[in-house]
């Protein structure tokens, strides 16, 4: 075949995959809106949202109990991973030698490839008996806040060092001939210029912790009640697509898909916060 | 009081390594756990024989292993041409206009979506609408639109690396814009498009809650695309809630861990053989 005529097909080509792959995305993200439009109409935004008895049967919708479920869970995560995670990839970065980097990397990448389900299983079977014995059923916030730091923190370590380590060598340089200490250069020259990386570690931690489904479900009990201590069983936005999706009709589906829109702005909104902040670095360079 | 810079660094250094050797313990705790629990229960009855179901879960884990390499394999014959397809539209001819941006800001958001939402699309369009039931066509279907945002990133940014004089030298021999594309550039960003489907094929074996809710979950064997199945991740989640064998679902959690193990040595090998292909050596 002539050459310029493969060269034209082959732009159709990669343009149409292109086309489909775009027209699938937005497809995902309107068909959740348009479904979950009829349940905000329906039962109305303001009740949807604040409502905390959701009985399906009674046609009862409100998930006020759930969004406060899967914040708490991130917020607690997002407190007990970032610390450990900067300090990791601070280690991993700046301070440890070379040979115990090479040991620490794969294993920090192993711990990204565990399967979640895996984290949810042992979450089950070792922390949440060990929750019990503080108190309640074990089944709790406290249970899955535990599992997901584990779940998050390869994740924050990964982004966070990457970006420690793209700080310009003649940063540090210029830190360290001034007399700072190896610490007082970290503080305050490389965390400083590494920040929007690191917040973008932050935000995808807290956007895993969202979404995570299954994990969530072995763990934190899944009951339909307003929590008011880490002891107590919760039920996330994700938990609650997953269990009741199978059995949902009508207007009870379309709560779920109205769940989705929920999940959707709130990723949105994180992802926001790291696309404005990178912006914002690039701006200030 | 005033701490001394050197106390300072003491006490920062302590933390430092301090959280280091939580994330180690945490890994070691975690493999450990499973692995104690899980390997008495591993032999090759486990692995070829078919789940018999039950309270205590007698059988093996042979469909399902079947399952997943099936669900595996369709989805990555899905999503690869068409991430690297668009990556390549993306990267290539498309022109930088606010069109384009937004097609890569929507991109990078629906990479980060949860995989749940992306069930419920899968369940609400394949299952129900489509009528392809719970199937393992549905499933690949809706794993492939998951992992797509993230073949499409990984792909462009591997895309992106190839210096531009190459493309331009290929040009001025008189190739035509294809020509340097399947000739230049392709090659040059192979082992970043093969890591990025490694990575895929990782998440699709670890995947849980989309397939949760489109593949049904049936222990047999899967027939034709249209039968139901289990992949392991699934098989795990049903041991643990359903049918509570919590030993056999130690053993697929080893398995699972194994997978990951050769899945990470795999992609750091190619990327060491990159590296060094890129050094000139």
């Amino acid at each position: 075949m002539n050459r310029y005529l493969t060269d034209k097909l082959s732009h159709w080509v990669v343009l149409l995959c292109a086309f489909v792959s775009l027209l699938i995305l937005a497809l995902i993200a309107i068909f959740t809106f348009q479904q979950g439009f009829p349940a905000f109409r329906e039962i109305g935004i303001v009740q949807f949202l604040t409502g905390t008895v959701w009985r399906p049967g009674q046609g009862e919708f409100g998930i006020l109990t759930m969004i406060l479920g899967s914040i708490y869970v991130t917020l607690g995560a997002l407190v007990l991973s970032t610390p450990l995670g900067v300090g990791c990839a601070i280690l991993l970065a700046e301070v440890a030698p070379h040979q115990v980097r090479g040991i620490l990397r794969p294993m920090v990448e192993l711990l990204v490839g565990i399967p979640s389900i895996v984290y949810g299983l042992v979450g089950m079977m070792f922390i949440v008996p060990l929750v019990r014995e503080i108190g309640g059923t074990g089944f709790s916030i406290l249970a899955a806040v535990i599992v997901l730091t584990a779940m998050v923190l390869p994740t924050v370590i990964t982004i966070s060092e990457d970006s420690i380590r793209s700080v310009p060598q003649k940063y540090k340089d210029g830190a360290l001939s001034l007399g700072a200490t190896r610490w007082q250069t970290i503080w305050h020259v490389t965390l400083p210029a590494a920040r929007s990386g690191i917040i973008t570690a932050v935000v995808l931690g807290m956007g895993r912790a969202i979404g995570e489904t299954m994990a969530m479900i072995m763990v934190i009990g899944n009951a339909i009640r307003m929590p008011t201590s880490p002891l107590d069983p919760a039920r996330t936005l994700t938990g609650n697509i997953a269990v009741e999706i199978m059995y949902a009709a009508g207007i009870h589906e379309n709560a779920l898909f109205a769940t989705g829109v929920v999940l959707f702005v709130l990723i949105i909104a994180l992802n926001s916060i790291a696309f404005v902040t990178r912006q914002r670095e690039q701006e200030a360079e | 009081m005033r701490l001394s810079p050197k106390t300072t660094q003491k006490l920062a250094w302590v933390a430092i390594w301090g959280s280091g050797v939580i994330t180690i313990f945490i890994l070691l705790f975690i493999v450990g756990y499973v692995f104690a629990n899980g390997v008495s229960s591993l032999s090759w009855d486990f692995l070829f024989m078919q789940p018999a179901g039950g309270l205590s879960g007698e059988g093996g884990i042979s469909t399902v292993i079947v399952c997943t390499i099936y669900l595996v394999l369709l989805t990555i014959a899905i999503v690869t041409p068409l991430g690297v397809g668009a990556a390549i539209y993306l990267s290539e001819y498309a022109s930088d206009n606010w069109i384009t941006r937004l097609a890569r800001y929507g991109v990078e958001t629906l990479a980060g979506v949860p995989s749940i939402i992306f069930g419920l699309f899968g369940f609400a369009l394949f299952v129900t609408v489509l009528h392809f039931n719970f199937s393992i066509l549905s499933g690949s279907l809706t794993l492939a639109c998951l992992l797509l945002p993230t073949m499409i990133c990984v792909t462009e940014e591997s895309i992106k690396i190839v210096p531009r004089a190459q493309r331009e030298a290929s040009l001025a021999l008189g190739a035509t814009k294809w020509q340097t594309i399947r000739h230049v550039v392709l090659p040059a960003a192979l082992p970043g498009i093969i890591t990025g489907i490694i990575l895929c094929v990782g998440r699709a074996v670890g995947e849980t809650a989309c397939l949760y809710v489109t593949l049904g979950g049936s222990a047999a064997m899967p027939t034709s695309l249209l039968s139901g199945g289990r992949t392991l991740s699934l098989h795990l989640y049903y041991l643990a809630m359903d049918t509570r064998a919590f030993d056999k679902a130690m053993a697929t959690g080893v398995i699972l861990i194994l997978i990951i193990i050769i899945i990470n040595t795999l992609t750091n090998w190619l990327s060491q053989r990159y590296m060094a292909r890129v050094r000139g050596t």
